[in-house]
């Protein structure tokens, strides 16, 4: 259905969203599947409103840029360095026995052995973008099998560029069109090597040294919108540069999301991007879902899914047994083959590649995309059944650790770094707890890390910058901004959307302290008390007490103060300052009056009388 | 049935089996207070006029603590010093303690024969308790013989789940215990 109107697509594709997804969420098959069956409704099959399912996946695709961008941000170098065996181990063996084994199926389907080859590699590589955005809905991308997905997915990402290079040495004919070799690749392959070398190193270094003076600077701005635009910009940027040198967008953005993962900006950055994220991968979905080829799949179904099903099966089980040679549970083994069991994205841009290297044919590949497309959509409900199984076996054994990778999820997030939220910071760091620091100050920030602290710039009143610093599963949030007002608004958005973090804040003064327990905090702390009182004992020592006496003295005055104050909320409750203020008065001028009537009596504070009682020495007397 | 107040004192309760099973097997009694002073004074600084109201409403005491260099750990005895004032507890109009009833219930490291003439110890756990004894009776309290966790470090989680219930056991009797 031809249609000059770019806003029929796109409402179409939002309507779409806002109707499909939230339904296949409430059934329990995830978003992506709602995306997914959207766009095989909405495509060139069902209702024809998308013209092109092709075209609006080079679009989609900055979704999916996007999204490793972001997982980037979350892996920091060391992390990354951790997973190398994984990564080289799990995903190397993976790409190279799956590719063996699929290009063994696909000659036994009658393939010449190079063209074989070469679809049983395109076939061995999984769906970045689908099997990531399933975990994480999932809650199981940060666990050992996600991790471990996670791995062998990066080697697939990277395995594509070997792929494009070698595919040509695959052919059966010359190719017919060399296709026009423009930038990087008309280069001779030397000057194509040193120019990837050149952008890698060159976004490892600008991302190093160059990023964070410019984000300093936007940040002392403080527009939002205008550092939005600079995230964006980045990524953008980076998947330019990747383009030209031939490298994959998304691989680019994965490395540039790695370099910034360590930098004070990082939250900041995956709050301001994810919410393209979301929509943009959401796009992908529901075009790949428009790409499914119902017309071939409905001319020859039992052949299509003969492919699907030995698809996965052949996939699921390489992984598994390579899972369970590398010492992973079985249970963790189980959802890790049926989560990459399914082609990838990769695979419909490798079969277009490959059809123009004249390495497969037209007639070979038109059913195995076919295939690609429905076991991608058949994911989420792999990935159900892989938890099922994954369930049944880790409670017959017990697992054995939690998960160990998980280093980075912290206890404990403080939200303010200035002179009150390190002292908070450093106690809990000794006791051996792992914290995650905001502050809005790009000075303060670079300060604290100068001394060795992570902190991240951000205002911790962003519900979206809460979450980003770990809100949904840390135990307790610290609250040590300067500012009252701030404070409560943290203490609100806190309670409203984290209801099982623990919250504790510094209070302003008495009042604050009121608003603060009214707003339900688990405890709160006056920002001078503590101090003044210390203060206070060392008066006394220097006029004359002794250390002991000077100390208990001020104790005696921590409780009544403390009692005070609760008793004093009442009258602060009622909403009258004026009976307030005079209760406070009257009640301050009561214990003064207590304090000194037991001075003047006994030369002794109350509460240490059986130490030294002039009853007794009179007692003693009589008796005597 | 006699109202009973534990006054617990353990400076690291979180790393103390014995003393936490045998706190999970009374806390929840009818008629038991369980009054946890490391919890409650965390600075040191007891609140006497609490404390003695609190003594008021119970018939018994039980000083439930680890055996620290024969005696009770130094909050507990802070408590002892401060709380046991001369004209309340002791002395003249110190009547307040009067008839109630006081019971030790330790943990020690040491073996029971270690608490022996021929033990490393010397002396009986109960002889090694003399001041208290003699603290309880200026006071006219009634002494009852200590219930004592010996090897307490040792004892695997069924033995101190035994040695729990033995105590809860103690605690019912002194309950039920009648008056003179």
């Amino acid at each position: 259905m031809p249609h000059d109107l770019p806003f029929v697509e796109a409402f179409a594709f939002l309507a779409a969203a806002v109707i499909a997804v939230p339904i296949a969420k409430r059934i329990g098959l995830g978003s992506v599947l709602g995306y997914l069956i959207a766009g095989a409704i909405l495509g060139p099959f069902g209702l024809k409103l998308f013209g092109d399912p092709e075209n609006m996946m080079h679009v989609a695709e900055f979704g999916v840029v996007i999204m490793l961008f972001l997982i980037g941000l979350e892996l920091r170098p060391e992390l990354l360095w951790r997973m190398r065996d994984s990564i080289l181990g799990l995903g190397g063996f993976q790409v190279l026995l799956t590719g063996l084994a699929l290009a063994g199926a696909a000659m036994a389907l009658g393939a010449e052995w190079r063209m074989a080859l070469a679809v049983g590699f395109i076939l061995a590589l999984s769906s970045t973008a689908i099997v990531m955005q399933s975990l994480r809905e999932r809650g199981l991308a940060a666990t050992d099998p996600g991790r471990s997905a996670f791995a062998v997915l990066l080697f697939q990402d990277i395995a594509v560029i070997p792929m494009l290079a070698l595919f040509p040495l695959l052919a059966m004919a010359p190719a017919g069109g060399e296709g026009e070799a423009h930038g990087v690749a008309a280069l001779p392959a030397w000057a194509q090597a040193l120019a990837v070398l050149g952008a890698v190193g060159g976004i490892v270094l600008a991302g190093r040294f160059l990023l964070r003076p410019v984000f300093r600077y936007i940040a002392r701005a403080g527009m939002q919108e205008i550092f939005t635009a600079f995230a964006l910009a980045i990524v953008v940027g980076v998947a330019l540069l990747m383009q030209v040198v031939g490298l994959s967008p998304a691989l680019g953005a994965f490395v540039a999301g790695v370099v910034l993962a360590d930098s004070e900006y990082r939250h900041e950055l995956e709050s301001d991007i994810e919410p393209f994220r979301g929509l943009l991968l959401g796009l992908f979905f529901v075009s790949v879902g428009a790409a499914i080829d119902f017309a071939m799949i409905l001319a020859q179904p039992l052949f299509i899914l003969g492919l699907v099903v030995g698809l996965i099966c052949i996939k699921a089980a390489v992984l598994f047994l390579l899972a369970r040679g590398f010492k992973r549970p079985a249970a963790d083994a189980s959802l890790v083959a049926l989560s990459l069991a399914q082609g990838g994205e990769f695979a419909f841009v490798l079969f277009a590649f490959a059809q123009s290297q004249n390495v497969v044919t037209g007639a070979f590949a038109d059913p195995l995309i076919a295939a690609v497309a429905l076991s991608m959509a058949l994911t989420p409900l792999l990935l159900i059944v892989g938890e099922r199984i994954s369930t049944r076996l880790s409670t017959s054994a017990q697992r054995a650790t939690p998960d160990a990778l998980d280093i980075d999820q912290p206890h404990a997030i403080i939200a303010g770094f200035g002179r009150f939220g390190q002292i908070p910071h450093r106690l809990l760091k000794a006791n051996g707890f792992r914290t995650s620091v905001l502050e809005h100050n790009a000075e303060q920030v670079e300060l604290a890390r100068g001394f060795g602290h992570r902190a991240n710039y951000g205002d911790a009143s962003r519900l979206d910058l809460l979450r980003a610093a770990g809100a949904a599963d840390a135990q307790l949030l610290v609250i040590a901004v300067n500012d009252a007002e701030k404070a409560t608004e943290i203490v609100e958005i806190s309670r409203k959307h984290f209801p099982n973090l623990k919250v504790i804040a510094r209070a302003f003064d008495r009042l604050h302290y009121y608003d603060l327990m009214d707003k339900g905090v688990d405890a709160a702390e006056r920002e001078t008390f503590e101090g003044g009182l210390r203060l206070g004992v060392k008066a006394l020592r220097a006029l004359g007490y002794g250390a002991h006496q000077a100390e208990r003295a001020g104790r005696l005055f921590r409780r009544h103060d403390e009692r005070q104050l609760e008793e004093m909320r009442a009258h602060w409750a009622a909403g009258e300052f004026e009976t307030y203020r005079s209760a406070v008065t009257a009640r301050q001028t009561m214990l003064e009056e207590a304090l000194q009537r037991d001075l003047a009596s006994q030369g002794v504070t109350r509460g240490d009388e059986a130490w030294d009682t002039e009853s007794l020495d009179e007692e003693a007397k009589r008796r005597a | 049935m006699r109202t009973v107040l534990v006054l617990f004192a353990h400076p690291a309760f979180h790393r103390s089996r014995a003393n936490r099973a045998m706190a999970d097997a009374v806390r929840d009694l009818d008629g038991v207070t369980f009054h946890d002073l490391y919890e409650t004074y965390p600075d040191g600084f007891i609140d006497v006029a609490h404390e003695q109201g609190l003594v008021l409403q119970h018939d018994a005491l039980v000083l439930q603590h680890p055996f620290y260099w024969y005696s009770t750990p130094a909050l507990l005895k802070e408590w002892q010093d401060l709380v046991l004032e001369h004209g309340w507890a002791y002395g003249e109009g110190g009547v307040a303690l009067r008839g109630k009833d006081w019971m030790h219930a330790l943990t020690a490291g040491g073996s029971e024969d270690s608490y022996r003439a021929e033990g490393a110890n010397k002396l009986a756990v109960e002889a090694l308790l003399a001041p208290l004894r003699a603290t309880a009776d200026l006071c006219g309290m009634r002494w009852h013989a200590p219930y004592a966790v010996f090897a307490s470090r040792l004892k695997s989680d069924s033995e101190l789940h035994t040695a729990a219930a033995a105590y809860r056991a103690r605690i019912l009797a002194l309950q039920r215990h009648a008056q003179d």
